[in-house]
């Protein structure tokens, strides 16, 4: 526990350690970014939500719900959900590997890259610059400029993982290389085009192959975009805020190398009864099914390392985050390979469902884990406590009441949708042939669903007070802290491995307390240490390792 | 397996090496793709072949460009299902051979407004263009957002030989002509097809405008299938590879 390593006196020479400072900045960046386009995104996803039920909505040729639709999931997906992950990998890489990110220029180009992108898409789609291909809209410019940041972030988070001071990487960072080179591999291969104008192209693929290329790119940006850094999010903000040891090493393994490799296997699921190829939408469906298993090893894996913590969600704003947002990781990842299976795909899919499934995961899982993460990381990033508790619990009220009202309406309206479609009546015609009275039967829910959006986007706007206010109150300036290292590598036996948590061990994967050498020298006396879980001014906590451990 | 996952198992080694660990994640998700894609790639698309299917003319092509700009496929797909019910409800259902021109596909993958993949000749054009100004105005009730601009504004014909000199490189089979001439090709369309709307009660002087080239584009749509009289062999010949026993 944090409080018994704070007073040990240092019994180590200068000479044997080494000083260097986390990039603080480059973090708070990101969380920045992260709640502004989270805003702007919701807010586009509010317009649409009330385009359906009320097209009058429709403002003009460049906000009409065709244009901005893929300005809503691109703003979510890579803006909103984007910067989040960008915030989670540079704060924990740093910590997890004992050193500074690798350069600080490429941090900083990576930042400023990634949000020059969001602009130029929040520009380009509205005009009509599109490719179509969902979740892979932006034209040719846009993504050779992707893949160019995509490439220097890559570089400067492998050259930290070289310069780490830690021997064994942590299970977060599996998450993250999975990330990084998955949606590499992706991105190009997806969005192989001939331009035949600034902003136009045609893909190299064609029909079935392009079809099948576009979702093996569209579901594991789902994967490696929404999943795969989450999950890394989860094993390194949850054993931090929770205090507590991942449940199981053994599992993480499991879940981790069985969820990257099956998770590619999915993508036709979502062109089952299409022109691909039988046994392609087949083999899609049955690793779809298969998938669920490592996914609920991730959720059992963040669950149960709250046992025995359990009773620590009364007062944590941040834990109440997490247990929803895993939770609604389980229910959709078990909603999913559902939805794949070929009989229920029959009548759920091009109806609301879908459009209730993707919100489960992207408000339930994506948005309550970056609200967490948020939380959590606001008091340690600016150095002074949270404004207002009271908010941030009222956040987590109506936000978790907005999913529920949003997922609801779209579960009934999409089954209404796939049960109309399909009705004959008794001498064996359509029940319903004039598709309009499908569309007419669902709109209430249109209106249920714009209500539940308008709560989780309140939610946002407390996040957005409460992260203003406590910015308002924190030191004018916010250097680095300084920490020590021992100059060896830590090596296996002796450290945590920079592995979150604290306490006893759990089932191998998350030592105690990182006993790496660290110490916080801030000029205010300040204990930002990230090993400490509540800042506690006039504390100083250092904590070296014995010459001998190495 | 418990020498690979126990606490200092060959797993505890691995996490050491994070060139080891990057390559073999690289290779576990390069497996799937490989194996679903490949032989779709490397696959003899003869078998796939419908006669009947014909490239896009030049002005349909500038109007599919404009239903992919509008993001049409938001809400319309362009895949019709092997269901009873959707075969009543639409027509016949999505054979691969009828998609070998379509750059990209735009088979969606939502059903706000109905599938359109046999849309063509369903409708005159005057339905389309009334449509597109005011959806309310021809079908009561409908929550498509209305396209005003669309009798308005020019479409882009004078990019189209240089569109289809870039699909010809894909593969598509354009002639030499057809690509110099694409945009007059294109203009004797447009005019064709607004003397048609002006006939059937329209506005007159449509024919440079972007609605024209959309409402080609949608009369177009599922109707290379049934434009040949020798359609039932290609029928059976297309149905075998939807079901996959090519």
């Amino acid at each position: 526990m944090p409080s018994s390593s704070t007073t040990q006196a240092p019994r180590v020479h200068q000479d044997d350690v080494e000083v260097f400072s986390y990039d603080e900045q480059i973090t708070r960046l990101f969380v920045l970014a992260t709640v502004i386009w989270g805003l702007v995104g919701m807010l586009v996803g509010l317009l649409l939500a009330l385009q359906l039920p009320f097209p009058e909505a429709n403002l003009g040729q460049y906000l009409s719900f065709g244009r901005l639709r893929p300005l809503h999931t691109n703003a979510v997906i890579f803006a909103f959900a984007g910067n989040a992950i960008f915030a989670a990998v540079y704060y924990s890489t740093q910590r997890l590997c004992k050193t500074r990110m690798y350069s600080d220029w490429m941090s900083r180009f990576h930042f400023w890259g990634w949000q020059g992108i969001i602009v130029s898409a929040a520009i380009t789609l509205p005009l009509g610059y599109t490719t179509s291909k969902e979740y892979a809209e932006l034209e040719w410019p846009i993504s050779i400029a992707i893949a160019v940041v995509w490439i220097i972030f890559a570089i400067n988070f492998f050259a930290t993982l070289k310069n780490r001071r830690v021997k064994h990487m942590y299970v977060a960072l599996w998450f993250y290389i999975a990330t990084i080179v998955t949606i590499a591999v992706l991105h190009v291969g997806n969005n192989l085009a001939i331009p035949v104008g600034a902003f136009e192209s045609y893909p190299i693929y064609a029909g079935v192959q392009d079809a099948l290329v576009q979702w093996w790119y569209g579901h594991n940006a789902v994967a490696f975009f929404l999943t795969t850094p989450f999950l890394g999010l989860m094993y390194y903000f949850l054993p931090k805020a929770a205090e507590r040891p991942v449940f199981s090493y053994r599992l993480s393994i499991v879940h981790f190398w069985s969820l990257v490799f099956i998770y590619i296997w999915a993508g036709p699921h979502h062109l089952i009864y299409t022109a691909v190829p039988e046994w392609a939408a087949t083999v899609g469906m049955v690793f779809s099914v298969m998938l669920w298993m490592p996914s609920w090893g991730g959720m059992i894996n963040g669950l149960f390392t709250l046992r025995g913590a359990w009773h620590k969600l009364r007062d944590s704003v941040v834990l109440k985050m997490f247990v929803v947002g895993i939770t609604f990781y389980g229910m959709s990842t078990f909603e999913g390979p559902m939805l794949s299976v070929k009989s229920v795909n029959a009548l759920t899919h091009y109806t609301d469902w879908t459009i209730g499934h993707v919100h489960s995961g992207a408000l339930g899982w994506n948005g309550f884990m970056t609200f967490g993460m948020i939380y959590w990381l606001l008091p340690r990033l600016w150095r002074t406590p949270l404004w207002s508790d009271k908010l941030a619990n009222a956040h987590f009220w109506v936000g978790t009441l907005g999913i529920l009202v949003y997922v609801i309406s779209m579960y009934v309206s999409g089954i209404t949708q796939g049960l109309m479609w399909r009705a004959f009546d008794d001498a064996g015609r359509l029940m319903y042939p004039d598709f309009m009275e499908t569309v007419v039967q669902v709109i209430p829910m249109y209106w249920a669903r714009f209500i539940g959006g308008s709560l989780y986007l309140a939610g946002m706007v407390m996040l957005v007070v409460n992260v203003m206010m406590t910015i308002r109150d924190a030191p004018d300036t916010l250097p680095d802290a300084a920490q020590i290292a021992a100059r060896k590598p830590v090596t296996a036996g002796m450290s945590g491995d920079g592995a979150p948590g604290t306490g006893a061990e759990g089932n191998g994967t998350a030592a105690p307390t990182p006993d790496t050498a660290t110490a916080s020298d801030t000029p205010s006396g300040k204990d930002d240490d990230d090993d400490d879980d509540t800042p506690r001014p006039g504390t100083k906590k250092v904590q070296l390792p014995t010459p001998g451990d190495d | 397996m418990g020498r690979f996952i126990d606490k200092d198992g060959m797993h505890r080694s691995l996490e050491g090496w994070p060139l080891v660990f990057t390559v073999l994640t690289t290779i576990a998700i390069l497996v799937g793709g490989l194996v679903e894609i490949v032989p779709l790639m490397l696959a003899d698309d003869a078998a796939e072949r419908i006669e009947t299917v014909e490239p896009f003319t030049p002005l349909e092509l500038a109007g599919r460009d404009i239903y992919i700009s509008e993001g049409c496929v938001g809400c319309h797909s362009q895949a019709v299902r092997p269901f009873r019910h959707e075969l009543e409800r639409y027509g016949e259902y999505q054979r691969a051979g009828e998609t070998v021109y379509e750059r990209p596909f735009l088979w969606g993958s939502k059903r706000t407004g109905p599938d359109l993949a046999r849309v063509g000749g369903k409708y005159p054009h005057l339905w389309h263009v009334r449509h597109m100004e005011d959806p309310r105005s021809t079908s009561p009730g409908s929550i498509m957002p209305p396209y005003p601009w669309m009798l308005e504004q020019d479409a882009n014909l004078d990019v189209l030989p240089r569109k289809l000199r870039a699909l010809r490189a894909l593969g598509t089979p354009y002639s030499d002509e057809e690509i110099a001439q694409a945009t007059a090709l294109a203009e004797e369309q447009a005019a064709e097809i607004a003397r048609e709307i002006e006939q059937q009660g329209g506005p007159a002087d449509l024919a440079s405008k972007q609605i024209v080239a959309l409402v080609a584009y949608l009369q177009r749509l599922g109707t290379d299938l049934d434009a040949a009289p020798n359609v039932e062999n290609e029928l059976s010949d297309a149905s075998s590879t939807a079901s996959g026993s090519n």
